[in-house]
């Protein structure tokens, strides 16, 4: 194939992210060497240097986004396990429940850890019964922590599973048959193997992380306040857009150097759920092997399924702790006193009658339906073609690409919303319907790629030739053989494009204004005036939609499960 | 009979490597011809540039006398069976076959009539509304049979069908093939590495080696009188000899002299200037007592094969010669032996540059 009949499918896509990716962050980077009469200086990284306070909220930064990958990490990693044991069947049931917490917006899931950890919150009240002075109980860091870890789970567990799924099921009954115990066989030969996923998990969740601001600045203290947070105030109480921009520098550099050592460790490709050709030295497999020796000393040689029953057990708690904790919004929001207090006052509907009247909420609501399928559309068309390009490149071009594609999943968010400000303000977009759709489109496309490669990846590109051969045009071909075969993938795709864009806050706050709000921007206005019922209310109601969503995914993607088995 | 198809200077390449040599080929109308070759051997690749899939890098397509160099592959009247089928998993059998009715636009009753037909042929009417990965592998591959015939191409290529079948149910479709080619009388190009579906299938054979044709001939010719060491090799089992003449007829192989005047290849015996290889087939040679034998040998070892019996001989240059014998012969291991054979069933090669 050459270059230029490979490359065209993804040229819109290129276009694109050059327009309103590549081209605004670069602007903002260069923005940020400037002084305030557009000089070139280093002034605003020698404020960030000489300032201790900013030191600090650097720190904290790392360290939190360091703990919080370590943690969800290490609690993932037993689930992610236990789905690869399972049939197609049993791990799409399971998927449901992991799936549900990571498609319930952020700013739901840390309104209810507010609604838990606060003074007044549910677990404060229950200690009160039991302990005379409980403020306190939950520190300021170990609130921040609990919530994102509880938001990055997910993220973990669904970036460690592709990676484990490629490992030969049959490695581990050939090393018994050598005479390796279970615990043997695990160390040596799924736990070395697995290590590129568990990079990659790592990766994702600390890049996150450190553009995190909703999780800090809900339930945190001035002491664990996050970078993020401060780019945003500089932005919009201080109006310091070349400020914000040094600290997007330093943000956007730290997650790039995290990201080059991934690559060297690695391998990019994981990313892709791609396992890479590794060498190991037999240093490192000596280590594995005595660890091997040493856990197999303490378990004695269980039965089959013996050990299989704790792993199912320890998922049921882990999936029960991501999924309660939020559900504590739906008896708030049926609650009859104008405060959210425990236990609720039952019963009253009229929460949502205030929800779905008040004109502000309704087209908060409208604009977030709106803008989600015009960016879902937008995205899975040119996701489509780059993926397509993908695929039929040579090699080297497709990892350049790939890169390319996924590079908004690598930048912090907060660094794109910036860049996207400084472009909008400038050609009229902001507070446009247009501009928050160009930026999440911007947000979703990695997601796309991601999700239509490993589609494309299983995809026999012979029947397209038998197609060709049948006489079917390029288009019918499309039309006939490659689209109706991907369907699944397609509508998942775009479900997940949908939700990245109806989700998003850091790309609202910037980009849209006024009175054109988005609904998680309307919540997170009103979240940080008061804890009303409106707020559960608003959402209760997101989480029926999330449910509804993800029921639709998991009916689509066990339909054609079916299909391909023939039942 | 009338030219069907014609590659003129045929050749692929990608960057530095060849994939095949420019290659000149004609295929009569109504042919069976089988492009046979180890892998590697460019039969895959000349193949996909007559289906139009690959693009040739020079050279020129001729079907029926007319440039289809860059014809689509859809417009060449041809069909392809894949290897792996290529069944499209999410249309039933029905529409499998069908597909390529619609795409030439047919109408309903005559898509039915056709369907049904290529149905019948494979004997698979019965699964019509089955889906691909309900069946066989076997039944898999007559539904890929059957689309491609179902429109009727003039010439259909077949890029080694039965290479996922067991050997029975490979043997078995291998005859139904061969009726299918008379009833349809269209033109077949078949690509395989197994030299006895070659010999069983084709009314003639394109061996391949190193991005090049070795050798074009029918079978019994491919067979009888292989013009290379390659060929010689490749086709059947032989015992290739290292001779070096000695004077007009007499050429000195394993320490004797052999008289080939008579045997295949006598122009090679003409110009050879030195050094030659002998082929013998192991059914052309016969045991016989140590003094009569062209060659003498120790019997190394003897093998049963159920129709007859091979005996292998240690030459004293420490090659090991096959013999094939009577099942009932069953020479003693240890015994010395004479080997011998009639003079033309006997060929004698040119020593060629070996890469």
């Amino acid at each position: 194939m050459n270059l230029r009949r490979g490359l065209w499918p993804a040229i819109p896509a290129l276009l694109f992210l050059c327009l309103f990716f590549l081209l605004p962050v670069g602007e903002m980077l260069m923005g940020s060497f400037q002084d305030a009469n557009g000089d070139l200086s280093l002034g605003n990284f020698q404020r960030i240097a000489s300032t201790p306070i900013y030191g600090r909220v650097l720190g904290i930064t790392f360290w939190i986004s360091a703990l919080t990958a370590l943690v969800a990490v290490l609690l993932a990693y037993p689930i992610a396990y236990l789905l690869t044991r399972l049939s197609p069947y049993g791990r799409e049931r399971w998927m449901l429940w992991i799936m549900l917490p990571f498609w319930t917006s952020y700013l739901v899931k840390t309104y209810a850890w507010m609604l838990l950890l606060s003074r007044k919150g549910l677990v404060t009240t229950l200690a009160a019964s039991v302990i005379d002075n409980p403020s306190g109980l939950v520190p300021a860091l170990s609130g921040v922590l609990i919530g994102m870890v509880h938001s990055m789970l997910p993220l973990a567990v669904i970036t460690l599973l592709p990676i484990m799924r490629s490992i030969d099921q049959r490695l581990a009954p050939a090393a018994q048959t050598l005479g390796a115990s279970r615990a043997m066989s695990f160390f040596s030969i799924f736990l070395p193997l697995s290590a590129p996923g568990i990079a990659a998990a790592a990766l994702l969740v600390f890049i996150t992380s450190l553009g995190f601001f909703i999780v800090p600045a809900l339930l945190g203290s001035p002491r664990e306040m996050m970078v993020a947070q401060l780019v945003i105030s500089s932005v919009l109480d201080l109006f310091d857009m070349r400020f914000a921009g040094a600290l997007s520098v330093v943000l956007l550099a730290s997650s790039l150097v995290v990201f080059l050592i991934y690559d060297r460790v690695a391998g990019l490709s994981s990313l892709g759920g791609e396992a890479p050709e590794g060498k190991r030295s037999g240093r490192g497999l000596q280590v594995l092997i005595w660890l091997g020796h040493f856990t197999a000393r303490f378990g004695k040689e269980r039965a089959r399924g013996g050990d299989s029953k704790l792993l199912t057990g320890y998922s049921i708690v882990l999936v029960m702790l991501l999924i309660l904790p939020v559900l504590i919004v739906v008896p708030l929001a049926f609650t009859s006193s104008p405060f959210i207090a425990f236990p609720p006052k039952m019963y009253s509907f009229k929460w949502f009658e205030e929800f779905f009247t008040s004109p502000v909420w309704q087209a908060a609501l409208m604009r977030s339906f709106g803008v989600g399928i015009a960016t879902a559309l937008l995205a899975l068309v040119l996701g489509f073609g780059a993926t397509m390009a993908l695929t039929r490149l040579s090699a080297g071009w497709r990892k350049g690409l790939f890169v390319l594609f996924i590079a908004p999943l690598i930048v912090p968010r907060i660094v794109i919303a910036l860049g996207l400000l400084y472009l909008f303000s400038r050609i009229g977009l902001a507070g446009k319907d247009l501009g928050l759709v160009l930026g999440h489109t911007v947000l979703a496309l990695p997601y796309v790629v991601v999700t239509l490669s490993a589609a494309f990846k299983q995809y026999d590109w012979r029947l397209d030739d038998a197609a060709r051969m049948l006489g079917a045009s390029t288009f019918t071909r499309l039309r006939t053989v490659t689209l109706p075969l991907m369907s699944a993938s397609l509508v998942s795709a775009f479900l997940l494009a949908f939700i990245t864009s109806f989700d998003d806050l850091t790309v609202a706050i910037f980009v849209s204004g006024g009175i054109n709000t988005t609904l998680p921007k309307q919540m997170w206005d009103s979240i940080q005036l008061a804890l009303t019922p409106t707020l559960a209310a608003a959402s209760t109601t997101l989480l029926v939609f999330i449910v509804f969503f993800a029921v639709v995914a998991q009916w689509v993607s066990r339909r054609s499960i079916s299909k391909r088995k023939g039942l | 009979m009338t030219v069907k198809l014609e590659a003129r200077s045929l050749g692929k390449t990608y960057g530095q490597f060849v994939a095949l040599q420019p290659t000149n080929i004609q295929v009569k109308e109504g042919e069976f011809l089988t492009l046979l070759g180890p892998s590697g051997s460019g039969k895959t690749t000349l193949l996909q540039m007559i289906s139009g899939l690959v693009l040739p890098t020079s050279g020129q397509l001729l079907i029926d006398g007319k440039d289809a160099t860059h014809t689509a592959p859809g417009k060449r009247g041809m069909g392809l069976v894949f290897q792996s089928y290529a069944l499209f998993p999410h249309m039933s059998v029905w529409d499998n076959v069908a597909y390529g009715l619609r795409m030439r636009r047919l109408g309903k009753a005559e898509t039915k009539t056709a369907v049904d037909d290529a149905l019948a042929m494979v004997r698979m009417q019965d699964f019509a509304h089955r889906y691909p990965n309900e069946l066989s592998g076997g039944q898999q591959q007559r539904i890929a049979l059957a689309r491609c015939f179902a429109y009727r191409p003039s010439v259909i290529l077949l890029d080694e069908p039965l290479g996922a079948l067991d050997k029975n149910l490979r043997e078995h479709m291998q005859l139904e093939i061969r009726h299918m080619h008379k009833e349809l009388g269209a033109t077949f190009i078949y690509v395989t590495h197994d030299q006895e579906e070659a010999l069983t299938l084709s009314d003639r054979i394109c061996l391949m080696n190193r991005a090049r044709i070795e050798q074009l001939a029918t079978p019994q010719e491919l067979y009888d009188r292989p013009a290379t060491r390659f060929a010689a090799e490749f086709i059947g089992h032989s015992n290739v000899l290292q001779v070096r003449r000695e004077n007009s007829q007499q050429f000195a192989v394993e320490g004797r002299l052999v008289d080939f005047s008579g045997c295949v290849g006598q122009e090679v015996a003409q110009t050879v200037a030195e050094d030659a290889f002998v082929l013998v087939r192991p059914e052309a040679a016969r045991l016989t007592e140590p003094a009569k034998g062209l060659l003498v040998g120790y019997v190394d070892e003897c093998v049963f094969l159920g129709s007859d019996t091979r005996a292998l001989i240690r030459l004293p240059s420490g090659a090991r010669f096959s013999v094939r014998c009577a099942r009932q012969v069953k020479p003693l291991v240890g015994n010395q032996v004479g080997i011998t054979w009639d003079a033309d069933r006997a060929t004698l090669l040119a020593a060629e540059a070996r890469p």
